[in-house]
């Protein structure tokens, strides 16, 4: 028999569906996976108890003939969630010991679909970071290694790294992601995944713990692009409860996949060229391009004249929109208190924050703080969402001509824990080809091009016009297709 | 622009974070790092660009004005590291 | 009309004025969440996770507090920008759980406006209204409960507000206090706050600076959320004071926020500066990325228009130019929304104004002050009243028969009409019945009747009284008159 946890969320759907399996063997399956990647820190909480009760669901659905969307699939869900009576923290010590007393709308959708809950994954700090070393709870280990005989731990990428880690581990078939500047692209790409971020605002911001506003999407992590496709139609959908959702209806993505692009013109944006762009980036780069016009699609050039500012103007943005964000943190009515002998209450909240927040969440909230300051508001904030403005056009001018973008998703495979982590702008630069698509809302995702000369998998990044991620997913599934990406981590944990 | 030790102190003040003296001290590079790096932002002549209001086009619903929440204290006050009689608690404040 | 000023030892000094009224939105619901906005409930009972700030709460618009903060801003004669959006006003405080208050800032939803006020003893003035903004009210902190301890009640944390700004157009006390009442009544008359000063649904921020008569604009103090028009006005008559004093020793006006102590200077009032608020000067205000831009169309502005009520002073001249009521009963009348409507209600059956006016503003509050009740808990309605003022203007009642079947009214609560029939209070111009009664006054009296018919007219009052004695308050007055005349003239 195979081994259930090699399934994805398609297969495990059709499997279930059919009587191959029970949603039970699945999910008992993937909890005993969860436990054995225990080495890998991917996640925060272990739930193999919700995860068996919604296998149960799918099994007594399945007897009625009543099964739904995702009966019978188990999913790690990133702990930026909040989880009804499950601990979310988002990996930060300021949030300990948080019982939501709510369901966020993601992972409500999810469970309504009929997935049930593998625990809580971990990640970056508020989400804050490329690299899964912000977490309070201890960096995620990427399962892959390197091919040149050392064992140097690898990041998973970040945020969603104890997603991407999960999911590439065969610890989960699928994950949520959240995306502000790369947060579900770059992990994906660092792991050997598919992940897409949509347009803003199709994945309800309700329930999830807020990094940047403005930015922050949902989207999930899978192995493959259908799996992609199957998630992120259960994830989204108007949610009154949002002022920023989209009142549209959710289109069938999964049913209209397609790796046929005849008549599709894809764009390569020329500023994506950037300088000191590794070699091999740049090969897979025009391997992706192959791929697609293989597939049977156009080649356009394409200009994106603001691309280098769209990570300065994100590290504004976000940074700003995260300082306000995260005031609610300070002790009173939920998580860490620090209330040094004699403190007033001022003095609680600066004792509670120092203690409870981590290194890169203080010095975003400082930047933040600092641009949003008297006398600073125009030449920074102001500046940055002029800038923003003509990041979004640089997009409408360039789909004037072309239908989806095709780019590398990081400027470089999977770096070592530790080896970036001394230098916050180092780290920074990680999501330079991330970052203009999410500061222009736009839908995009990462699927797995290649291996590099070290044997760590690389991602291609397709992005699409707003609402279309319909072209996004098959751009993604021509080139998965073709890329016939195979490789997975030895399991050496 | 370069930030100052003081203005290090004033913004951590600001954003409610104890400093010591160290971490200012460790924290001043860093920041003037990345506050020269967006500066860059300076470059771009964005003369007659409208900041970005809304990224997706959407108009701002409005919300019926019904009562539809509340009336759940538990839940509420179910986190709070000090509750009492139904209030959350806090060092007493003097105004 | 003198202006006010100060005396102060280099001479007079003129105190310059501008207002913040927050006036709670009349709503059911927050501003940004479900929960109720009723006052007086238990502690925490009446708020969401989104009041509370819970990890990953999103505000959600309510579309009537923008639609009766759009009707205030056309009630104030002001520009409605149907382009606003909220920003986030950042500091740390325990009644605020988000870290910031949702407020608008930088494109607020009403500009520039006016109101007309009237100063007791004084001339007739405009006020500008620099603008009008929607924003939330913060939670609620109570210190005497614990004695290390402060307590919160988040209750009130998301309540609409709005915030109505004035121009430094005010030069007194008397000037601030027509202008709040006149705002609160507009508010009232509108129906978007119930101006209730004590349950704090409207408190004002009162800013006052001092300078020579005409001479450059002084540094302002901002004196917090004053909670009646007579502490406002006492407040900037103290805090105006303090101003000169500093000054004129010497020293200089801080910029700063104070409260006021209504107790404080042993009962005479004091303001104090508020030093927790001191370093809370940089609230970084940027757009509230959870909210999109507000953008009203021109249906929602037409349907707010059109469904403004007749305001305070059209109301006031159409009372005197078309009713032909007195300008003292004309701004008695409009001069609160529920006297207006209680008038309105008597009008709507059939009764003449005047008479109506009248007996509203004399015997109708002159009972209630002596009941010490409201004109909305009058024990008389305005259809029993009408009632009564029919019966009079229909001859069946006398005045005086009047206030006396008023008074059983007030008793009893019975109507007009049925107190008539019971006790046959019925006035009478039955002229035999009256001739025989006068007849019989002049019989008791002849010394009046000399004293009368040698010239002293004054008694004539006295056979008035006497006959109407005679008829226990029935007769028509105007019938007694004519047949007395009659009778001594003969």
């Amino acid at each position: 028999m195979t081994n259930l946890t090699d399934l994805g969320i398609a297969d495990i759907r059709d499997g279930v569906a059919t009587g191959s399996f029970s949603a039970r063997e699945v999910a008992t399956a993937f909890n005993d996976a969860v436990v054995a990647g225990r080495a890998l820190n991917a996640y925060l909480v272990e739930t193999p108890e919700l995860a068996l009760a919604a296998a149960d669901a799918a099994d007594a659905a399945k007897a009625l003939g009543d099964l739904k969307p995702l009966s019978g699939v188990p999913l790690g869900i990133k702990d930026l969630f909040c989880t009804k009576g499950v601990e979310t923290t988002a990996a930060s010590g300021i949030l300990k010991g948080f019982v939501p007393q709510y369901e966020s709308t993601i992972s409500a959708k999810l469970f309504d679909a009929g997935a049930g809950m593998l625990g809580k994954l971990n990640m970056d700090q508020f989400a804050m970071g490329s690299s899964n070393e912000t977490s309070a709870f201890g960096n995620v280990i990427s399962p892959w290694k390197r091919n040149d005989g050392g064992n140097a731990a690898l990041a998973p990428g970040g945020s969603s790294g104890g997603s991407s880690s999960a999911v590439s581990a065969r610890m989960a078939p699928g994950a949520t992601g959240t995306d502000t500047g790369g947060s579900i692209r770059q992990p994906a790409a660092f792991t050997g995944i598919s992940g897409i971020k949509p347009t803003y605002g199709r994945c309800s911001r309700w329930g999830t713990i807020a990094f940047a506003s403005s930015l922050d999407q949902a989207g999930p992590m899978a192995r493959d692009v259908r799996d992609c496709a199957i998630m992120l139609e259960a994830m989204s959908g108007f949610d009154p409860k949002d002022a920023t959702s989209l009142d549209l209806p959710v289109p069938a993505w999964e049913t209209s996949l397609s790796g046929d692009l005849k008549g599709k013109k894809v764009g390569v944006p020329k500023e994506y060229r950037v300088d000191g762009m590794p070699p091999e980036i740049e090969a897979l780069w025009q391997q992706g391009i192959a791929y697609v016009k293989d597939a049977g699609a156009e080649i356009v050039e394409v200009s994106l004249p603001h691309t280098k500012y769209a990570l300065p103007t994100y590290y504004i943005i976000a940074p700003a929109e995260a300082s306000s964000n995260l005031a609610r943190y300070d002790g009173v009515r939920y998580g860490l208190r620090d209330l040094p002998d004699g403190a007033n209450l001022q003095q609680m909240y600066a004792a509670t924050r120092a203690d409870g927040f981590g290194a890169e969440v203080k010095r975003r909230i400082m930047i933040g703080t600092y641009v949003l300051s008297a006398g600073f508001y125009d030449a920074y904030f102001t500046k940055a969402q002029k800038v923003r403005a003509l990041i979004v056009r640089d997009f409408e001018q360039a789909f004037a001509t072309c239908d989806v973008l095709l780019t590398p998703t990081a400027p470089s495979a999977a770096f070592g824990l530790g080896e970036k982590s001394d230098d916050p702008l180092a780290m920074y630069l990680n999501d330079v080809f991330t970052v203009p698509s999410s500061l222009a809302g736009l839908p995009a995702m990462s699927v797995p091009g290649g291996l590099d000369g070290q044997g760590l998998p690389l991602g291609l990044q397709i992005i699409g016009r707003a609402l279309d991620e319909q072209s996004v997913l098959n751009a993604g599934l021509a080139i998965e297709q073709r890329a016939g990406f195979t490789a997975r981590p030895g399991q050496w944990w | 622009m370069s930030v100052d030790l003081a203005t290090v102190r004033k913004i951590a003040s600001l954003a409610r974070i104890a400093t010591s003296d160290a971490e200012a001290e460790a924290l001043l590079p860093e920041l003037n790092n990345i506050i020269g790096w967006i500066e860059q932002l300076g470059e771009v002549d964005t003369t007659g660009v409208e900041p970005l209001a809304a990224v997706i086009p959407n108009h701002l619903r409005l919300r019926e004005d019904r009562v539809t929440d509340g009336g759940i204290r538990d839940a509420v006050l179910a986190n709070a590291p000090q509750a009492e009689h139904g209030f959350f608690a806090v060092p007493k404040v003097i105004e | 009309m003198t202006d006010y000023r100060i005396q102060g030892a280099t001479g007079e000094w003129e105190v310059v004025i501008g207002l913040e009224v927050h006036a709670q939105v009349t709503s059911e619901s927050k501003l940004f969440s479900g929960a109720s906005t009723a006052f007086g409930a238990e502690p925490n009972s009446q708020v969401s996770l989104v009041d509370a700030a819970m990890p990953g709460m999103l505000p959600v618009l309510n579309g009537e507090c923008i639609r009766q903060a759009v009707r205030t801003g056309m009630a104030l004669d002001a520009q409605i920008n149907p382009w606003s959006r909220f920003d986030r006003k950042n500091y740390f405080y325990a009644d605020l759980p988000q870290g910031y208050q949702i407020s608008q800032l930088y494109h607020p939803l009403v500009g520039e406006g006016s109101l007309r006020i009237e100063p007791e003893g004084g001339e007739p003035k405009t006020i500008g209204i620099e603008r009008l903004h929607v924003e939330q009210d913060a939670g609620k902190l109570m210190h005497d409960q614990h004695p290390t301890r402060s307590y919160v009640d988040l209750n009130r944390s998301g309540v609409a507000l709005m915030e109505i700004v004035s121009k430094p157009d005010m030069r007194s006390p008397a000037e601030a206090g027509a202008y709040v009442r006149k705002l609160r009544a507009v508010l009232r008359y509108v129906g978007s706050c119930d101006g209730n000063m004590e349950q704090g649904s409207m408190r004002a921020d009162v800013n006052v600076s001092v300078r020579k008569p005409g001479g450059e604009l002084g540094t302002r103090t901002e004196t917090k959320n004053v909670n009646s028009v007579r502490f406002v006005m006492a407040a900037i008559e103290i805090e105006a004071r303090r101003q000169v004093d500093v000054i004129e020793d010497g020293g200089t006006i801080v910029q700063e926020t104070r409260l006021f102590d209504p107790d404080g200077n042993g009962g005479k009032g004091a303001t104090r500066s508020m030093r927790s608020k001191e370093d809370a000067h940089d609230y970084r205000y940027f757009p509230d990325p959870d909210l999109l831009p507000l953008e009203l169309d021109d249906a929602f502005l037409k349907a707010a228009r059109a469904s403004l009520p007749e305001l305070p002073d059209a109301k006031r001249a159409r009372y005197e130019g078309e009713l032909g009521l007195s300008a003292y009963n004309a701004d008695i009348l409009t001069a609160d929304v529920e006297t207006a409507r209680w008038f309105e209600a008597m009008l709507a059956e059939n009764v003449p104004a005047k008479p109506a006016a009248n007996w509203l503003t004399s015997e109708l509050f002159g009972a209630l002050n002596r009941m010490g009740r409201d004109l909305v808990d009058s024990p008389v309605s305005p259809k029993q009243a009408a009632e009564l003022i029919a019966l009079v203007a229909d001859g069946t009642l006398s005045g005086s028969l009047a206030k006396q079947v008023f008074e059983i009214m007030l008793e009893t609560g019975q109507g007009a009409g049925a107190i008539v029939e019971d006790r046959g209070l019925k006035q009478t111009s039955d002229t035999g019945a009256i001739e025989a009664e006068i007849a019989k006054v002049i019989a008791a009296n002849p010394d009046k009747v000399a004293d009368y018919k040698g010239g002293k007219d004054k008694l004539f009052g006295f056979f008035v009284g006497q006959t109407m004695r005679a008829m226990a308050g029935k007769a028509n007055p105007g019938v007694v008159n004519d047949l007395l005349k009659k009778a001594l003239d003969a």
